[in-house]
């Protein structure tokens, strides 16, 4: 087991680093932070003089590990639009995304595995065939669609919501959250719904398909033929079993949803990464790029590495398998 | 030498119509509605300017004082806007049309070039196999742990930064490519598996012995055995780019402003929502999940029916 999680750390540290060499190249080759700085009017001597300053004039190595060593510590530099520091303006943003992902995560998995499981055991009834259709529609539904018409739905035609912003927040140290008020979760219901929508029908598609393979084996047959009741075969047997795929696709889409937080945020003008990071791509902020880029790999490696270990947890016969140096 | 009469080889359109497909897709109610559906909204996109009651982009017909009107059915609309107006008095109905046609094209276009790029990598990397084949998976399975709608914003930002006053073509030269990247990666994992499985194969063996060079081996001989599949992966990916474009216009980074898409559409119908003018961004946003899911439907259709397990 310790050689496996040693693999995937090596695994995650390739990746990581070829994405800070993608930034890396972004900040080489794209705009010239040089220009940027001094205005089109510098002299050359003023060029040079800041060139060297900088420690651009160092070879490409020294050039891309200084880089590296920078982005560990969170330094990104200036953003070219705001100027200021790109770290400082990520951090402020954080919390808003991170509370809105946290919050949409949970409601696809608190309405998904039920929805999945009451699908799957009653296939073909009538309220069963209504959530397939209904996930059908929210697995075709673009992001951007469903924010506009829960807008137009819950903020103009029943004035219920209120459809932009984060509304009051409270202030803890270094982080702002919006769960301590009534305005702040007014605020948080529309984007956290639209956000978890598409992974909500994911799930449950997941689940049902999964629960209704696992329902036909033969220790499902056998936990009846003990006498068990349905409700512990159901839940106790079947849904235990379907879990391995849906940690999988729940902690990829979890990485996916502080993406998918882009569109969002976007259409409820949400303060977070996310609206940063579209700014950013408007105004070819590339400093700003990079970090949000680096941060969302970041963020990628960790829950894949978390779902991994988490496989050990879940599934009995993985840990069998590695433990006979498979 | 024996001629076979002509009489008994059916053409081409003969055979399909007695073919199993065909079949298949007469039996399926889905399919058709789907295909019809699919086939009314490329008509009209394609011929917008035949088809379309208005011309939205001459100005010469535009009458502000005909500005947001709603829909004809609605208290106050006119029979000339079927689907009502928008804040410079451009027609919906006629905007959707125009709007889809650039949508369309979009998502032709860079599937198209992702079909390409992911086919030419998958063959090669199942047939070469070592450090090629390890490269491309390696750079596949990076590409796959992102959300596609990341890198295509990605390249999109990183395209404007290189180009800061890019001309109308290179803006849409450089979307298609970015959406184009975010799609090669299933092609190539497809046809790199069965490419795997055909290069065992007895025909492929014969043409080595006859001393047919690998190259030709791949295209000839390879490359049409492992197309099917990409047939049906190419359909879905239609849909799944339109939607992609869409999301990047409605971003305010996807097609110029010049030439909007359904996605831009949406983005320009959003800020009059709150005024109550909500024909201006629902009925885009109709039209676009009605061509995303009349295409799904059509390519999960083409799935069932190309499987031969399934029949």
């Amino acid at each position: 087991m310790l050689a496996f999680i040693l693999r995937r750390l090596a695994q995650a540290i390739v990746v990581m680093l070829s994405v800070a060499f993608i930034a890396f190249m972004l900040f080489q080759y794209v705009g010239d932070p040089v220009t940027s700085l001094l205005g089109q009017d510098a002299t050359l001597e003023q060029r040079t003089q800041l060139r060297r300053d900088l420690g651009l004039d160092a070879p490409f190595p020294v050039q891309f590990s200084r880089f590296v060593g920078n982005a560990v510590q969170g330094e990104f530099g200036l953003s070219l639009r705001q100027g200021r520091k790109v770290s400082a303006l990520i951090a402020e943003r954080f919390p808003a995304t991170l509370e809105l992902a946290l919050l949409a995560a949970l409601i696809a998995l608190g309405v998904g595995i039920p929805a999945g499981v009451y699908s799957a055991l009653r296939r073909g009834r009538f309220g069963s065939q209504l959530t397939m259709t209904l996930s059908l529609l929210g697995v075709s539904l673009p992001t951007f669609l469903i924010g506009i018409l829960l807008i137009l739905l819950f903020s103009v035609m029943l004035k219920w919501l209120p459809s932009f912003g984060r509304g009051d927040v409270v202030t803890l140290g270094a982080w702002t959250t919006g769960f301590l008020t009534v305005d702040g979760w007014k605020h948080l219901v529309l984007p956290a719904i639209t956000l978890s929508v598409f992974q909500l029908a994911l799930i449950l598609r997941l689940v049902r398909s999964e629960m209704l393979e696992v329902l036909r084996t033969d220790y499902i047959k056998f936990a009846r033929a003990r006498g068990l009741r349905d409700q512990a075969v159901y839940f106790g047997h079947a849904l235990k079993n379907t879990l391995v795929p849906v940690i999988t696709i729940t902690g990829l889409q979890l990485g996916s949803l502080i993406a998918f937080a882009i569109i969002t945020e976007t259409v409820f003008q949400w303060p977070g990464m996310g609206f940063l990071f579209i700014q950013a791509v408007q105004f070819a902020d590339i400093p700003v790029m990079a970090a949000y880029l680096c941060l969302i790999a970041l963020i990628f490696v960790i829950v894949n590495l978390i779902v991994d270990l988490l496989y050990f947890a879940v599934d009995p016969r993985l840990r069998i398998e590695r433990a006979s140096g498979h | 030498m024996a001629v076979t009469p002509i009489a008994q080889t059916p053409g081409a359109l003969a055979r399909f119509l007695d073919g199993d497909v065909w079949y298949s897709f007469r039996s399926s109610p889905t399919a058709i509605v789907a295909a019809v559906i699919a086939f009314v909204c490329i008509f009209c996109s394609v011929f917008a300017p035949w088809v379309a009651p208005h011309n939205p982009f001459d100005l010469a017909t535009l009458d502000l004082s005909d500005a947001r009107l709603p829909p004809a059915w609605v208290d106050g609309g006119k029979g000339q806007y079927l689907l009502g107006t928008d804040d410079q008095g451009r027609d919906i109905l006629s905007g959707l049309m125009y709007g889809a046609r650039i949508s369309l094209l979009v998502g032709f276009a860079s599937v198209l070039l992702s079909m390409v790029v992911g086919v030419g990598l998958g063959l090669l990397s199942g047939f070469v196999g070592g450090s090629v084949d390890a490269f491309i998976m390696r750079v596949c399975d990076v590409m796959l742990s992102f959300p596609s709608i990341l890198i295509a914003l990605l390249i999109d930002g990183v395209g404007r930064a290189i180009f800061p006053d890019a001309h109308e073509t290179l803006a849409f030269g450089v979307l298609i490519f970015a959406i184009a990247l975010t799609g090669w990666v299933h092609y190539a994992r497809m046809v790199r598996g069965s490419t795997l499985v055909e290069r065992h194969k007895e025909y492929v063996q014969a043409a080595r012995v006859i001393g047919v060079s690998p190259w030709r081996i791949m295209v000839r001989h390879v490359l049409p055995n492992v197309l099917g599949p990409v047939l049906v992966l190419a359909t879905i990916q239609v849909a799944a780019a339109i939607l992609t474009e869409a999301t990047l216009s409605f971003l305010g980074v996807g097609v110029p402003p010049t030439s909007p898409s359904l996605g831009t559409l949406i983005r320009i119908g959003n800020d009059f929502l709150f005024s109550g003018e909500w024909w201006i961004t629902i009925f885009p946003g109709a039209m676009l999940v009605l061509i995303a899911l009349s295409v799904n439907l059509l390519g999960d259709w083409l799935r069932d029916a190309l499987n031969p397990r399934l029949r």
